[in-house]
């Protein structure tokens, strides 16, 4: 597990090699700035190979940190804050900002904060930058992308000498203005820079924030102006209804009276006289004023394309089939090549080991667990890419507005869609990549309804059921009706994750539905390097805390499947977890099979009165407990159960035992109607460990998972009742 | 009249926004104060949401929410290349 800084900072990693120097005295430098400014890139470039992905204390948004020296060798700890549009918060993700920014909570109050301005986009920019000013904070300002502000840039000494501290020029993409933001830095740290400068707030308005700022907690009015400041925070802050932490009781209450009592329309009065002193001082910034940069103007001519009515949805089509192909098919190579190395792995050492538990533990446990965890790389990093490539690029966020209209329809962010679509190919990347939105509430209503949607993991199982238990028949002649219940399957589960994300984003999932506010940065060309580091640190991250889960779980599962050993003379056997990705030597078949009498057997006819009224057995039931690992396993383990050697790949023969299976009245023990409760079931229950641990993941919490596991189970269990007992009355 | 009234790319000036105070503070905060010029640049192709140009920035609200934001005809736009000094209320400096 990455460790997770939970007394706030700086504390240093324990272990690794980037553990080494940042301390709780080494200086903290802030990162803050507006969304798309390039703060990443800054950072990246920055910290260089020195950052780690750690936790803010209480929410769950990554905080990402690192090391960076200055000239002078000096060394400082970076940390990127997560983009935002202004300091006044109403949740307690927004609030990260402004309480880092003056070390609050658990947070350490830092050295020195850079501002990373986008310098095409000064005037929205300088509304966070007055804000921080405000505060007094010892201040430098980077104006980014200064390579894209077109030929009538922002003049740096003209910011200077409005705000009253640094301001550096850069291209974080191209690295240019490095070296002197490093001196700067340098120099602000020993100097601290403090900016003064005065907004013209209505008179009435001040009368009001001083009274305020009396009910402000000491620390936060340590000076005159802060307290104004952080008055003027509360203000258009504090509400009703707000998901603030940690606010101090009598400033929410003197803030709330205010709001209350007073006649007049206080947040308007702050943020207008902010944009008023922006509006004022803007002219001197710029030598002349153009109405619109180049890049804004070449963006708006490359939408008239990309958000076009017709060729826009075609580009749009185009470019989630390419994502989706490229998760669906495009990554098999890579499964299998990590499927076989396992394999052989696997066999390598079943060669060189006696038998035993050992060995068994060894190839059965361990390296199951880790080719569990690996073979999910290959659509991770295949997705990130591209991830990346489309947020770098900007157009992520014209796929959120060409398919807001659809995804507001479900309750969920049009951001929502990349995930949704992935999960079509597996759930764990696509859980992972919830991340793109910036709500907690938008990412949890998300992941809960993903596991929905027909991964490719169900197919295999589709396939035996529906192989074996259903005719090979026509419908009117000429639709078959093993091809329609496929098609069926997948218009089913898409039925189910709207309900489902109705309903849960109506009751569960707490938060109100905040208005959508979406910005359409100007068409930037992605960097290959920024993509590939996110690639890098999704897939560490996923590898460390996920991945431990599921190895966890795969060694489990063995034990459960495997033990109390039977009775030697057993020939070697491959457990069904191993199946998953093995090309598995052929058991010999025998009439009771070793996995009967496991306590997972064991627990299969346990389960089984529960199971009746669904029209499963208890070899159905064990089969259930071994799909666990992944859904595709269930092949597998049924074959065990049945003495028959059964991949994915091939299951005729299961197939055939399938269809035999009687029950003692001779009647064949499996119908079309138990069939289509099992195609349900399989449908909407959570039968993938590796989805519990990623959402455990992405939302630090059991809560959750244990939530997700729970409604789907539930959901599955009652749909599977009712079809199987409504089609019994009915005769089936 | 109301911004969700206005044709595509029609340019107004905002006079008020209504609504849940969360959103119209966040959007006052993205710059939409009253005085500022606001583009209509287009509407998405599924009829929502729509794009506006404001400070030079391109942001997308739904339909519904335009429908709380009070707008005027704009004043006649200021030069290019020019310095607005004369411009009642906020200046639209596009930058």
């Amino acid at each position: 597990m990455a460790t997770i800084t939970t007394d706030g900072v700086a504390t240093p990693q324990p272990s690794g090699p980037q553990a080494r120097a940042a301390t709780s005295t080494t200086p903290l430098v802030l990162l803050v700035g507006n969304p798309n400014t390039g703060k990443t890139t800054l950072f990246n470039r920055l910290t260089g190979q020195n950052a780690r992905i750690g936790n803010y204390p209480g929410v769950t948004v990554e905080r990402r940190s690192g090391s960076s020296r200055l000239d002078g060798n000096r060394l400082v700890e970076v940390v990127d804050l997560p983009g935002t549009y202004s300091l006044s918060a109403r949740s307690a993700e927004e609030q990260i900002a402004l309480w880092a920014v003056l070390g609050q909570g658990q947070y350490r109050a830092p050295d020195l904060c850079v501002f990373v301005a986008d310098a095409s986009q000064l005037s929205r920019n300088l509304y966070l930058a007055l804000q921080l000013a405000e505060l007094g904070l010892p201040l430098v300002i980077a104006l980014n992308m200064i390579d894209e502000a077109g030929a009538n840039p922002p003049n740096p000494e003209a910011i200077e000498r409005l705000l009253g501290v640094p301001c550096v020029t850069v291209s974080a993409r191209r690295g240019s203005g490095m070296s002197a933001l490093l001196g700067t830095l340098e120099r602000a740290l020993a100097d601290k820079p403090t900016p003064r400068l005065k907004v013209a707030y209505p008179p009435a308005l001040l009368a009001d924030a001083d009274r305020l700022a009396a009910a402000l907690p000491a620390p936060l009015r340590d000076t005159p102006e802060r307290a104004r400041a952080m008055a003027l925070w509360a203000l258009t802050s504090i509400e009703e209804d707000d998901e603030l932490t940690e606010i101090d009781p009598e400033l929410r209450r003197a803030t709330l009276e205010l709001r209350r009592t007073s006649a007049r329309d206080l947040d308007q009065e702050v943020i207008a006289a902010r944009y008023a002193y922006i509006d004022e001082h803007l002219p001197e910034l710029y030598k002349r004023l153009d109405r619109h940069p180049r890049k804004r103007r070449l963006s708006e001519r490359a939408d008239r394309v990309l958000l076009h009515p017709v060729w826009g949805f075609t580009l749009f089509m185009l470019v989630m089939l390419v994502v989706f192909q490229s998760l669906f098919s495009w990554s098999d190579p890579a499964i299998s090549l990590i499927e076989d190395a396992f394999a052989w792995l696997r066999s390598g050492i079943t060669a060189q080991l006696p038998a035993g538990i050992f060995r068994d533990f060894l190839t059965q446990g361990i390296l199951s667990g880790l080719g569990n965890v690996l073979v999910f790389l290959p659509q991770i990093l295949l997705l990130f890419f591209f991830i990346g490539l489309l947020e770098d690029s900007g157009y992520m966020a014209r796929v959120a507005y060409l398919m807001d209209r659809i995804m507001k329809a479900l309750g969920l962010h049009g951001r929502a869609f990349v995930p949704m679509l992935s999960g079509f190919a597996c759930a764990v990347p696509a859980i992972l990549a919830t991340r793109t939105m910036e709500r907690q509430r938008d990412r949890l209503l998300t992941m809960l309804v993903i596991p929905l949607m027909t991964c490719s993991a169900r197919l295999p199982v589709y396939t035996l059921i529906i192989a074996a238990l259903f005719p090979p028949s026509r419908v009117f002649g000429f639709v078959p009706v093993q091809g329609l219940l496929m098609v069926g399957m997948y218009g089913f589960a898409t039925v189910m994750t709207l309900l489902s994300a109705g309903v849960l984003g109506r009751t569960v999932v707490k938060g109100r539905r905040i208005p959508l506010i979406l910005e359409l940065p100007p068409y930037r060309l992605p960097s290959l390097r920024g993509t590939l580091k996110m690639m890098w640190e999704r897939a560490t991250v996923f590898l460390k805390e996920a991945g431990t889960m599921i190895l966890a779980c795969t060694v489990a599962l063995w034990v459960l499947l495997s033990f109390p050993r039977a009775p030697a003379p057993v020939t070697t056997t491959t457990a069904p977890v191993a199946a998953a990705n093995a090309d598995h030597p052929a058991p010999v078949a025998r009439v009771e099979s070793p996995i009967a009498q496991s306590y997972g057997g064991k627990l299969g006819h346990a389960i089984e009165p529960a199971l009746r009224p669904l029209g499963f057995d208890w070899k159905i039931g064990v089969g259930l407990i071994g799909a666990f690992a992944a859904r595709e396993v269930f092949v597998a383990t049924l074959g065990l159960v049945y003495g028959i050697d059964a991949s994915d790949d091939d299951a005729s023969p299961l197939r055939d035992r399938l269809r035999a299976e009687t029950r003692p009245d001779g009647k064949p023990a499996y119908t079309p109607l138990m069939g289509l409760s099992l195609l349900i079931f399989f449908a909407v229950s959570c039968q993938c460990m590796s989805t519990l641990a990623a959402v455990k993941r992405e939302t630090k919490s059991y809560k959750w998972p244990a939530f997700m596991f729970a409604y789907m189970t539930g959901l599955a269990y009652l749909l599977s009742f009712t079809v199987f007992q409504v089609g019994r009355l009915l005769g089936f | 009249m109301l911004l969700s009234e206005i044709q595509t790319g029609h340019v107004v000036q905002i006079v008020s926004i209504a609504g849940q105070s969360s959103f119209r503070r966040r959007l006052m905060e993205l710059g939409l104060v009253p005085g500022t010029r606001v583009e209509l640049v287009r509407v998405a192709p599924l009829g929502d949401p729509v794009e506006l140009l404001v400070r030079g920035a391109s942001l997308s609200i739904r339909k519904a929410e335009a429908g709380v934001i009070e707008v005027v005809q704009a004043a006649a736009a200021p030069a290019e290349n020019a310095v607005p000094k004369s411009v009642a209320l906020a200046p639209d400096l596009g930058v």
